[in-house]
């Protein structure tokens, strides 16, 4: 008995014909999406690690340099500035844009007139394309001939040079950010059709205010909901790229330069494709921290059907 | 739901025409400007009605930059990306969803995994294997991967694909049917609102799309109206009715599908198609 548990196993269990041949179908039926898994993720995923620890320019071969790149990094103050950059963007856009999409998506909720309308007003503005977006936020925030400007002007404001402005630049990002709720609001909105009308009764029954059915029950009915769109913003501010490439290019005086787009100067422009490599996986450990902080501390997130 | 006060109704309806106002004040924006006559783009104070409105500056869009030739690549793109990502994508979802294989579900965790890998990890390596190949340049970098499905929707139509009873399947097991029949002509036909959803956000992707072409598209003839547009305003940054003009050309269609698509356009947001 001991003997044939510690002698390698001589016959594994093999599989039936009919497993082995649903095997060879269901990998027939993959097989696209595996050969791009293993040429266009799992083989480039261990190529920048390695290439994270080289010397790399595209045109001459990668030349290993250790943890030099990372050691880089460490000292680049650009590096710092960008990711200062990314994080007050995210620190400052997220928790606006989650408080203001739930606040259009509750008052959206009740029943008024022009419902359909209204929704597809606040909707529409997160389907226009990035470059427009930019362009369109560029020209409308304008510090002499924009509309924002001349508006505060008339009412007396000196309007800040917004885009233009060190002081003002990232502000101006996030207020351009905010015009695409839209999205997160539609979530939102499909969350809070799944409230049961009951507890709202119940809650009608027990006297409770407007301010107790919020608190008690539509934010914890809504909390995974709160949750997906944190994450999701989580993810889209720290990759953050097209709409500040076209609106600013990281200026003015570097106070824009956000992480993705210092990564894809120095892959792109400087062709430091060794150091940018480097920076997609310091990108990747922050956003894999950030989640795990996330996930960690979601005790306030409510789960149907748990207690 | 409990009936809102007199007085809360009109907060709320206050409140969400101002807010409406805010959304919609840029849209006008970007539209007056379009059809302003050159004199009255840097007019103090701004004019919001164009007077007379130009119509023909969507025609120097075509004359003086090639818009027609960046609309025409973006078609050839978009279209031949929804086509190649829906085909793939249709065949390896129903391996996914319908097949009952070992190792199955490795996989399917592994797909789920690359949703939330940061692009920017698998960006360089990509562009050093299309350099390699000899693709920079071309449009193959941006139409080859398609040909391997997207993971999101693998995703959304393994999820539809599941929920189709396995009774139709199995009957046609027994009529002697082979998988692929049962794929093509009995999960497929049964699966076209999902198929439409995914080919609207990936259409999205890809008319949109920025930095793919960014990176691979070198020459000017053949980029894309994303690639022109942004390449207009940094060359001529003064030419604001034509990049207005542009800017709502390109947003037109997709403003259009939304208007004939609003339900699938919401769900499909709600399954987290419009990250990108």
């Amino acid at each position: 008995m001991d003997d044939r548990a510690a002698a390698p196993r001589a016959r594994r269990p093999r599989m039936t014909r009919r497993e082995r041949r649903a095997l060879w179908l269901g990998l027939a039926f993959v097989s696209p999406w595996l050969f791009g898994f293993l040429v266009f993720t799992a083989y480039p995923v261990f190529a920048s690690l390695y290439f994270s620890l080289t010397d790399y320019n595209v045109v001459s071969s990668p030349r290993f340099v250790g943890l030099r790149n990372y050691v880089d990094l460490w000292r680049d103050p650009l590096f710092g500035t960008s990711l200062y950059n990314t994080l007050y963007l995210a620190a400052i856009g997220i928790p606006l844009a989650l408080f203001l999409s739930l606040a259009i998506a509750m008052l959206l909720n009740t029943r008024i007139r022009f419902q359909g309308a209204f929704r597809t007003i606040y909707f529409l503005p997160s389907v226009v394309p990035a470059v427009a977006v930019a362009l369109l936020w560029r020209w409308f925030l304008n510090p002499d001939f924009g509309p924002v400007n001349q508006a505060l002007e008339a009412v007396g404001i000196p309007g800040p040079g917004w885009l233009a402005d060190p002081q003002w630049s990232k502000p101006a990002l996030v207020l351009a950010s905010l015009w695409g709720v839209g999205g997160s609001m539609v979530i939102y909105l499909a969350g809070l059709q799944n409230v049961p009308v009951q507890l709202y009764e119940a809650a009608d029954l027990d006297g409770a205010n407007r301010a107790q059915r919020l608190r008690y029950i539509t934010l914890p009915m809504l909390s995974p909901v709160i949750l997906f769109n944190l994450i999701m913003g989580i993810i889209t501010s720290f990759q953050a790229f097209t709409n500040i490439y076209i609106m600013t290019g990281g200026g003015p005086s570097n106070s824009t330069m956000v992480y993705a787009l210092y990564l894809y100067q120095n892959a792109f422009q400087f062709f430091k494709m060794g150091y940018a490599s480097a920076m997609a996986w310091v990108l990747m450990l922050i956003t894999a921290a950030a989640l795990a902080v996330i996930f960690r501390t979601s005790g306030w997130v409510h789960y149907e059907g748990r207690t | 739901m409990r009936r809102p006060t007199a007085v809360a109704l009109l907060v709320t309806y206050a409140v969400l025409v101002v807010g409406a106002l805010f959304f919609l004040t840029p849209f006008a924006w970007m539209l007056s400007t379009a059809l302003k006559p050159d004199g009255q783009v840097f007019a103090i104070p701004p004019t919001w009605i164009p007077d007379p409105p130009m119509w023909s500056n969507f025609r120097r869009l075509v004359t003086e930059i090639p818009f027609l030739r960046y609309l025409g690549n973006t078609v050839f793109v978009t279209a031949l990306s929804v086509v190649f990502y829906l085909s793939s994508s249709a065949v390896v979802a129903y391996g996914f969803a319908k097949i009952r294989w070992p190792g199955r579900e490795t996989l399917f965790y592994l797909l789920l995994a690359t949703m939330v890998l940061p692009p920017q990890v698998t960006l360089i390596p990509q562009f050093v294997l299309f350099q390699k190949l000899g693709w920079v340049g071309t449009f193959l970098p941006l139409v080859v991967p398609p040909l391997f499905g997207s993971a999101f929707a693998v995703f959304l139509l393994r999820q539809f694909y599941a929920a189709i009873p396995e009774d139709i399947s199995d009957s046609a097991r027994i009529d002697g049917a082979s998988e692929w029949q049962i794929f093509a002509r009995i999960v497929l036909p049964l699966s076209r609102p999902a198929l439409a959803t995914a080919a609207l956000f990936i259409f999205i992707w890809t008319w949109t799309d920025f930095l793919n072409p960014l990176i691979y598209l070198t020459d000017d003839r053949l980029y894309t109206l994303a690639i022109g547009l942004q390449q207009l305003s940094s060359t001529r940054a003064a030419a604001w009715p034509l990049l207005m003009g542009g800017s709502v050309l390109m947003s037109l269609p997709i403003i259009v599908l939304f208007f004939f698509a609003q339900k699938t356009f919401i769900e499909g947001v709600s399954t987290g198609g419009l990250k990108g």
